[in-house]
């Protein structure tokens, strides 16, 4: 016994002070040399604020789309070939159905907790969008894009693309009625492309619409080839984060070329981890709680058919929003058609809006004269020209939104839909010229307030022994634990009284 | 100002003593917030474990959300809430360096590419000129075959439906529709007999036979014979962008599109008369044979659906 015991404590003796995780990672860096990296990876500093972390919403949400998305191919069967529905949602039962809808139901119904992935896919889905969406607009506006970034923000312009399209593949997998619809207009898009339209359009659906390859090159496309292309892209974005740090707002010790934050050991990581579990909790509270395209209640794809009232996924939105209000100017002429009521708004409206985006910063710099690297970022209301430019586009993406519930909103307000309609095609040309100076005026005014966006303190109101109140700014709180001290450098170890250090300071480990 | 000093320069520092204040918690009561994390982790194992539960005996959908969305999200606060309030609330700070490298460094650079590369090209300048031109046919020969074999050529397609001289018009159950089946006012879809099933049937063939209450009814110039006994027939996709034209309001005589509002006015040739569409839906030459059965006289005029290149 006492034997065992002191080959056991020879043993951990062995190890060397930082015991046997010591040793392993000793062994590791024997083979691969990850000593350094490792722990320079650990101190990596990041910037703390509330904006930084919508990027984040869009990478958990992400992370969740896959986990879900993995569950749903075990049980989703990619085919057009028509069954006949046996499954347990009684409406149904005996109808002909494909079978990519059958599996659909069948994975709703049938399979355990089936029901709450599918609908945890599609939230997370819509909150991926929103979340690139909203990431872009704080990078947008707080300038984080420009150099040396700009390499960045193409590929996350590429990834929200990327987003949309995917979304809109698995939008359409179940073969129900309204996605069925979605691909009919989908097709007819394509087809509306002058010169190879009829060609795309036949080789993207395998022949004339619908036939029956749409489902599996979907599929494909859906699970595999545009996730690994997110996968790669997403991948090279943190990369490119890492390589190039994180942006920060200005502040106290805070320039140019340093990186004031919390530790990514042990502080972010906490945090960040958290915020996945917060993310994924909150989605599958959705999940539980919100439902999101009940396929069984639209039915099974019909050519034929259709249902009223219908909106795409929020993303397609202002695509459907600009279809409607877009007058029906086609052009026919030499023997040929250009259907531009559905080219302009569907297929040249959506490419300036991201060629606009692409090329922003290029046409930034170039406008500007600005081609010196920025680490530290701008308040939108310093640089007032692009806040007005940005909020204008997204006033005019908002409008087109709004202008895609037009028959919603006749209904709800009981007006015709023609006043709608051309309410709306007034709104889309002024709503974002009205929408440039007035960002343009608060941004000048904002300006001008001393101490715009920061914090005040309070108000200290005495009253004199003849009655009189007097107001005055109350000193900063001394014992204030939030007010921020001057930065330091990840220490390399923290001293205790036991510690034993050299006359340099630096710590003496036993070996 | 000295305190704030005295913090900035410690990097020679290799170490920080355990009371410094960068590593105090940020909260001012750390015991507090320790004992809300606490209860916040507790009711995320309690709620995790529960979705095992509910998960194990196969509970209603929303018990397995509630359970689980519930104890993630406990777990979560937990979590973030020791990040921000209990680690060391810093700041800390690191240097950026700059990536560019020295001019040296990028000559060599671009000279390893452009020399060394550029040279061994330029001494072999056939060969490069063979190599460059094998793999542009190649990328070639491979991307068409490869785009070219996922469909067949549009050719004529889209220009013919089935309807023909002569086809009897079916319901979406197959069955003729008699001259007697429809009452004034009223609309079904039809298809060309034989198609009603298929997919081509319903996505191009697809037909709104409407009976109107005149029985001599013309639409347009022309055609004059097209709508016997107040029945008229019109292709069922919109031209806007090809969805089912789907609702009738029977009032106003008007087949609207659900998808973007297009209405066609059915007394008038199916004129678009508002939204997006620009084009009438095409109408189907109709007749009524001996036996009082609705048939074609021919196929449409013209292109059904919305509009492409080809389409004159």
């Amino acid at each position: 016994m006492s034997n065992l015991a002191t080959t056991r404590r020879a043993k951990k003796k062995s190890y060397g002070p930082y015991g046997k995780l010591g040793q392993t990672l000793g062994e590791l860096d024997d083979r691969i040399g990850i000593a350094k990296g490792g722990r320079t990876f650990l101190d990596k500093i990041f910037p703390d604020h509330w904006s930084f972390m919508l990027g984040e919403i869009a990478l958990y949400s992400f992370v969740i789309l896959l986990a879900t998305g993995v569950y749903l191919t075990l049980y989703y069967i990619p085919s057009s070939a028509i069954v006949t529905y046996h499954g347990s949602y009684a409406p149904l039962v005996g109808q002909k159905v494909t079978q990519a809808f059958a599996s659909t139901v069948d994975l709703s119904f049938k399979y355990r907790a089936g029901l709450l992935m599918r609908q945890m896919h599609h939230w997370a889905c819509d909150i991926f969008v929103g979340a690139i969406v909203v990431h872009m607009a704080r990078v947008f506006f707080t300038g984080a894009f420009r150099k040396p970034r700009e390499l960045n923000w193409t590929i996350g312009a590429t990834l929200l693309i990327l987003a949309i399209v995917n979304g809109f593949l698995g939008y359409s997998l179940p073969d129900d009625l309204v996605s069925g619809t979605g691909i009919r207009i989908a097709y007819s898009i394509i087809l509306s492309i002058p010169l190879v339209g009829t060609y795309l359009g036949f080789w993207v659906f395998g022949g004339n619409f619908p036939g029956t390859a749409i489902i599996p090159r979907f599929f494909i496309l859906h699970v595999l080839i545009v996730p690994a292309i997110i996968v790669t892209l997403v991948t090279v974005h943190m990369v490119l984060l890492v390589r190039q740090k994180h942006t920060q707002f200005p502040g106290e010790g805070r320039t140019e070329k340093n990186v004031v934050g919390a530790p990514m050991f042990p502080v972010f990581m906490a945090k960040t981890t958290g915020f996945l579990f917060i993310v994924s909790g909150f989605t599958a509270l959705l999940g539980a709680f919100a439902q999101i395209n009940p396929i069984w209640q639209f039915g099974p794809y019909d050519a034929a058919r259709i249902s009223y009232a219908v909106q795409p996924d929020w993303y397609m939105g202002f695509l459907d929003g600009a279809l409607r209000i877009w007058p029906a100017w086609s052009f026919h002429s030499f023997g040929h058609t250009i259907p531009l009521e559905v080219t302009i708004p569907a297929v040249i409206l959506p490419g300036l809006i991201f060629n606009l985006v692409f090329l922003w910063p290029a046409l930034e710099r170039r406008f500007t004269g600005d081609h010196a690297l920025h680490n530290l970022l701008d308040r939108p209301s310093d640089r007032p020209k692009r806040t007005a430019a940005g909020a204008s586009i997204f006033a005019l993406l908002a409008i087109l939104f709004i202008a895609s519930s037009t028959d919603v909103i006749a209904n709800f307000f009981h007006v015709s839909l023609e006043t709608v309609l051309w309410s709306m095609r007034i709104l889309t040309f002024v709503v974002p010229f009205v929408t440039y100076p007035i960002t343009y005026k608060i941004c000048k005014e904002m300006q001008g307030t001393k101490g715009a966006g920061k914090r005040k303190t309070a108000n200290v109101v005495t009253r004199t022994d003849e009655g009189e109140y007097i107001a005055t700014p109350a000193p900063a709180y001394v014992d204030d634990q939030s007010h921020e001290l001057a930065p330091v450098p990840v220490p390399t170890f923290i001293t205790t009284a036991e510690t034993e250090t050299d006359d340099s300071g630096v710590r003496i480990v036993e070996r | 100002m000295s305190d704030a000093h005295e913090h900035r320069t410690p990097v020679t520092l290799n170490g920080l003593s355990e009371d410094d204040p960068h590593l105090q918690p940020a909260a001012r009561h750390p015991e507090t917030v320790e004992r809300a994390i606490a209860v916040s982790l507790a009711l995320g194992l309690v709620l995790t474990a529960l979705f095992g539960y509910c998960f194990w005996v196969n509970a209603k959908p929303w018990t397995l959300g509630a359970t689980m969305g519930g104890g993630l999200t406990f777990i979560g606060f937990g979590l973030v809430a020791w990040g921000k309030y209990l680690m060391p609330r810093g700041p800390f700070v690191e240097e950026r360096h700059t990536l560019a490298n020295s001019e040296h460094d990028r000559d060599a650079f671009a000279a390893a590419i452009i020399e060394r590369g550029g040279g061994v090209m330029k001494r072999r300048k056939m060969l490069g000129g063979l190599l460059g031109g094998g793999l542009g046919v190649f990328s070639i020969v491979a991307l068409f075959p490869l785009l070219r074999s996922l469909g067949p050529m549009p050719k004529g397609t889209l220009f013919h439906t089935d309807w023909r001289k002569g086809t009897f018009a079916v319901d979406q159950s197959g069955r003729r529709v008699h001259v007697d089946d429809l009452t004034i006012g009223s609309i079904v879809t039809v298809f060309p007999e034989g198609t009603q099933n298929s997919d081509r049937g319903q996505a191009v063939d697809q037909t709104v036979l409407i009976r109107l209450s005149n029985e001599n009814f013309v639409t347009q110039k022309g055609r004059e014979n097209w709508a016997p006994m107040g029945y008229v027939a019109y292709s069922k996709l919109c031209t806007h962008l090809g969805c089912p034209v789907g609702l009738y309001e029977q009032q106003l005589e008007m087949l609207v599109c659900p998808c973007h509002q297009s209405m066609f006015n059915v007394t008038n040739g199916a004129i678009p008369n508002f939204g997006p569409a620009p084009r009438p839906l095409p109408q189907l030459p109709l007749y009524i044979d001996a036996s009082g059965y609705i048939r074609s006289q021919r196929d449409y005029d013209q292109p059904v659906g919305p509009g492409f290149w080809e389409r004159s």
